[in-house]
């Protein structure tokens, strides 16, 4: 159990897949201006990136390893996530109509998002069973979260702030996102999983 | 080689048959009423009317949340559609002359850097890098995109060819001696104010 607790808190915290790893800086930068859109687009990735590190084990464990056919794994995984997340899209849509509002536009972009590749394809690498993918997902996705949320935060202060012309507005949350990444490797000196 | 076609293959179609069904399963009933409105709209999602694309506003006014005027690319034509549609009033007078335009390059001044037709939504606009652009006047909607990101404000939206659709009465001319009312009556007034 300890051992889960350690992987989780690894993937969110030290090896942190925004500001450690460097993936889906995309919705970092482009969604983070709010905390609620943050707060949503956070909900949704989780949701998906959890579903998408499930599938995309399954599909190597099940297709790409017995046939020998690694080779097509990036190509095959980005079309089980296209179809995890259209798949959401529907359920979230029909089940919960409050739910669809609140995350309805951030749902699709998430198709592209790096972050939820990438973790696919570590998880490959680090040659993780299924419940290791799945936590390992679970983790990195409320790492994610955790840093959209936070950096969120920090945008809506800087609003407020009173920023040398030069740097108002992007320069400013791009010198922010760096401090945020140089906080996060604080979190090295913690026993990574 | 084959092991990798026909496997990739048959996750492509089983995926897209499992979401095909789903999509059956899954569907969301939209009254039928907002599916027609929707179809009326231009459809390109320019969000000129202050809803995030056409689909919501089409919601928005099936519930008649929205006015039938809410649509500048639309413009009257569509206006009266809706109204006729909807079943409501509707007061043309207040629309303004926004009839409905399309974007016209204006051939000198542009110096053909493809920004325009990179944000069209419909591919209405023609061209290729550093290549005189063309606007395809039928797939326009005159969402208003292209003017914005013109470096060169070399596009900007004309009222299009009439047609039976879209053509109105002429405004009355304004006599000569009105006119000269017009001037005089607001000069008085600067010289009111001056004093």
């Amino acid at each position: 159990m300890s051992e889960y607790l350690l992987l989780i808190i690894g993937t969110a915290l030290v090896n942190n897949v925004v500001l450690v790893k460097f993936l889906g800086l995309c919705p970092f930068m482009g969604v983070s201006g709010k905390l609620d859109t943050a707060l949503g687009m956070g909900m949704a990735t989780t949701f998906v990136l959890t579903l998408a590190a499930a599938a995309s084990w399954a599909i190597e464990e099940l297709i790409l390893a017995p046939l020998g056919i690694s080779f097509l794994r990036i190509l095959s995984f980005i079309l089980v996530i296209a179809a995890v997340v259209q798949f959401t899209e529907m359920l979230v849509k029909k089940t919960s109509p409050v739910l669809y509002q609140l995350l309805g536009i951030f749902l699709p972009l998430i198709t592209t998002n790096c972050a939820v590749l990438g973790v696919a394809l570590l998880n490959v690498q680090e040659g993780n069973g299924f419940v290791d993918s799945l936590l390992y997902g679970m983790g990195s996705a409320l790492g994610f979260s955790l840093v959209m949320v936070i950096f969120a935060g920090l945008r809506e202060r800087l609003e407020y702030a009173e920023v040398p012309e030069t740097f108002a507005g992007t320069p400013v949350a791009f010198i922010v996102a760096g401090l945020l990444s140089m906080a996060f490797m604080g979190f090295a000196g913690l026993p990574s999983h | 080689m084959l092991a990798a076609i026909v496997a990739l293959a048959l996750l492509g179609l089983g995926l897209g048959y499992l979401l095909g069904v789903a999509a059956i399963h899954l569907r969301v009933e939209e009254p039928e009423i907002v599916q027609e409105i929707e179809a009326l709209l231009p459809g390109t999602n320019c969000g000129q009317c202050g809803f995030p694309g056409c689909p919501a506003g089409a919601k928005a006014l099936a519930e008649g949340s929205a006015p039938v005027t809410l649509c500048p690319p639309g413009g009257k034509p569509l206006a009266e559609a809706l109204a006729a549609k909807l079943g409501v009033e509707l007061d043309l007078a207040a629309m303004g002359d926004d009839s409905p335009k399309v974007a016209q390059v204006i051939e000198e001044q542009c110096i053909g850097c493809t920004r325009c037709f990179k944000v069209c939504p419909t591919d209405a606009i023609v061209g290729a890098p550093k290549q005189l652009h063309n606007v395809i006047s039928d797939a326009c909607t005159g969402c208003n995109k292209c003017t914005d990101i013109c470096p060169t404000m070399g596009i900007k939206l004309c009222r299009p060819k009439a047609t039976l659709a879209n053509w109105q009465w002429p405004k009355p001319a304004i006599t000569p001696a009105q006119a000269l009312n017009d001037i005089k009556s607001v000069d008085d007034d600067d010289r009111q104010e001056a004093v």
